[in-house]
């Protein structure tokens, strides 16, 4: 158990390493960083002595071990706009964007599972096919459409909801619903195949040969195995919560993460990016280890790690 | 107990003209069987005849597109159609069904100890320290070494062997009147499998309990079993006392699968497997479905379905050219397979 718990975390290090390095490579090919940072009519004194203090004139590989150790200390630069530290205008976003993916999360698990679990069991039934055509289309139509289809209903036309905006829990309806309906249809596609499966395993029909009543079935022997696969799906879901909202955030004015990125983006705030970039990588990372943590809860198959990998 | 006296009490199970059919086509064409108390029987045929599902319709656990027809009386007591309640006390109390691959049979998931206890607590009334301590018990009599330890293994850690001896044990935990073992072999290796018959053997001798044997293979039938029942493309059409068949086989089918046996002793001989494959379901030939493989086939074979008649006073045979062998008695009553 201890070495699967320090495989898995040395994992997600390098994991997270790598991401630094691809941020370090990106940055570096996106141009003259002095040259970004100081608008290009500047006098060639000045970008000398840009390019000194920053130590850009340096060899690349010590450039790159001063960069990944201003990293480990936290130190992610100075936005260009305000001039403010990166890393406190990612921070201050954070809360409005969890104010949508979390609540979106308990709605994609507490519709999506349930949903997934009833049509597997119903299988082929009128609900089985509602849930179904519902998942496809929650799944295929993409989130700015949903959102403005959600708009142009429950704003325009009804008057019901606000259609933009930040000022009270009303604001939050729609963006709320739009991220979770896509992610409650593909949870439950998800469940309802991973149940199914699940269902017509041997070891069901034993549980069945030996009189345990069906109800006990489902709960003690099928979805303890379903599970196994639907965290993975949720391990994702959990590792979006700060980046899953881009594009419902700028549908909807909201001022989260994601609509901060698309600004630095297209200010080339690159200080900003980075540190967006490598928080999301941080959430991926740690949701990622979450769940193979808990799949070694899960399933005693994979928790002594490299003997399941050899059979 | 041998055949002929166990007929004359009344039969722990009797399936009459069971019917089973998915999504309209029909695999099981009527069977009549009589289980009776401790007795030892075998159901043999290629794979695909029916075995399987003549049991695991007779406790209901077909999936639901499966259209069942027939009776199947358990003490009296109808199990087609019953109750879900009644069916889960049935299940693993009366009845008690292990299966083929025993590594897919048992939750990956679950500790086996848990397993073998749930049948303990549903069937046994235990609880607590008590299911431990039975289910230790039932480890050590399957034969499974160290078995403190193994309560708390998962199925992934032991052989198959070792899987089986826990289904078998997880099969005991309700102490039932039948165990059928559906080709509780075959996945396994030749030495594992004969010491898993030899098991099977021990335990029905120490508790009297009835043996359903279900396998494709008339060698490990014939080790085991008191009785014999041949099926083909969804029927029965031999059965006999395990002697008189193996001594000597009346349906051409059944002569067929003989042959194909490996001789017992050091003699070489050819195995001559029965040429041609079991007729799909939804593609039977007219008349008797084993004439497209059969030597002996005439023109009359194809008329209609031969019925399994009685041959000598206590086998019967589905084929028109077998002769009688002798007249069968007047039975007013019906007789079961
Ligand atoms: N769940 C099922 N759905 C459809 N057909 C089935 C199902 N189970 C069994 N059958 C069919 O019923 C016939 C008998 O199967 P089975 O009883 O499993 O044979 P066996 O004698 O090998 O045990 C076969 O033709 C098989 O394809
Ligand atoms: S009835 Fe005819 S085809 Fe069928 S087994 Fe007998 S001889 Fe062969
Ligand atoms: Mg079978």
């Amino acid at each position: 158990m201890l070495r699967f718990l320090l495989v898995r975390l040395f994992r997600a290090a390098l994991t997270v390493a790598l991401v630094v390095t691809f941020a370090f490579v990106v940055l570096r090919m996106s141009g003259d960083p002095a040259l970004i940072i100081m608008s290009v009519d500047a006098p060639p004194e000045a970008i000398a002595a840009f390019r000194k203090a920053w130590g850009l004139d340096d060899p690349i590989w010590l450039q790159y071990l001063r960069y990944f150790s201003a990293i480990g200390q936290g130190e992610l630069g100075q936005s260009m706009r305000d001039g403010r530290p990166a890393m406190q205008l990612v921070l201050e976003r954070i809360p409005a964007t969890l104010a949508l993916t979390l609540p979106a999360l308990a709605l994609k698990l507490g519709i999506g599972i349930p949903a997934g679990i009833y049509a597997a069991l119903h299988r082929d039934s009128l609900m089985d096919r509602i849930v179904m055509v519902t998942a496809v289309a929650g799944f295929t139509v993409p989130s700015f459409v949903l959102g403005l289809v959600l708009v142009l209903v429950f704003s325009v036309q009804l008057g019901w909801l606000p259609s933009g905006g930040q000022e009270s829990w009303r604001h939050a309806i729609l963006p709320v619903l739009t991220l979770g309906i896509g992610g409650a249809a593909v949870l439950a596609r998800f469940t309802r195949s991973a149940m199914l499966e699940v269902l017509g395993q041997s070891y069901i029909r034993t549980a069945s040969a030996k009189g345990v009543p069906w109800p006990r079935v489902v709960r003690g022997h099928a979805l303890p195995n379903a599970a196994v696969p639907t965290v993975t799906v949720v391990g994702f879901m959990v590792g979006s919560l700060i980046a899953g909202a881009v594009v419902v955030e700028s549908v909807f004015s909201w001022p989260g993460v994601g609509r901060l990125l698309v600004v630095a983006v297209a200010n080339r705030d690159l200080a900003v990016v980075q540190c967006i970039l490598l928080l999301v990588a941080m959430t991926m990372v740690s949701a990622n280890l979450i769940v193979d943590l808990l799949y070694g809860v899960l399933d005693p198959r994979l928790r002594s790690g490299a003997k399941a990998g050899a059979h | 107990m041998t055949g002929l006296t166990s007929r004359e009490t009344s039969p722990l199970v009797a399936i009459r003209d069971l019917a089973v059919s998915f999504d309209g086509v029909k695999v099981l064409h009527g069977i009549d069987l009589a289980i009776h108390r401790g007795e030892a029987v075998g159901l043999v045929g290629e794979s695909g005849c029916g075995k399987s599902v003549t049991w695991l319709a007779a406790l209901g656990l077909l999936p639901k597109k499966a259209t069942i027809s027939g009776s199947v009386m358990l003490d009296g007591g109808e199990l087609i159609g019953a109750a879900p309640a009644t069916l889960d006390s049935v299940r693993g109390g009366r009845i008690a069904m292990i299966f083929q691959d025993p590594a897919s049979a048992l939750n990956p998931v679950i500790k086996l100890g848990r397993q073998v206890g749930e049948a303990l607590a549903l069937h046994g009334g235990l609880s607590g320290k008590a299911i431990r301590a039975e289910a230790k018990r039932l480890f050590d009599l399957v034969g499974i070494p160290d078995a403190a330890r193994r309560l708390d293994a998962f199925p992934h850690e032991l052989s198959g062997g070792q899987n089986q001896r826990v289904m078998i044990a997880m099969a005991l935990a309700g102490k039932p009147d039948i165990l059928v073992a559906d080709e509780p072999t075959t996945a396994l290796d030749a030495t594992i499998q004969a010491q898993i018959l030899e098991l099977l053997t021990r335990i029905r001798r120490e508790t009297n309990m009835a043996l359903v044997l279900i396998s494709h293979d008339l060698g490990v039938i014939s080790e085991t079993c008191d009785r014999v029942c041949v099926m083909y493309a969804g029927r029965i059409i031999e059965t006999a006392a395990s002697e008189a068949l193996f001594a000597q086989p009346l349906h051409p089918y059944t002569q067929g699968l003989l042959a194909a046996l490996p001789p017992l002793e050091g003699v070489r001989r050819r195995l001559v497997p029965v040429e041609g494959n079991v007729p799909e379901p939804w593609n039977l030939p007219p008349g008797c479905s084993f004439a497209p493989r059969c030597p002996r086939r005439v023109e009359a074979c194809a008329m209609r379905v031969p019925l399994l008649a009685p041959k000598t006073a206590d086998r019967r045979a589905a084929c028109i050219m077998t002769p009688s062998l002798a007249q069968p008695q007047h039975r007013p009553e019906p007789v079961y397979a």
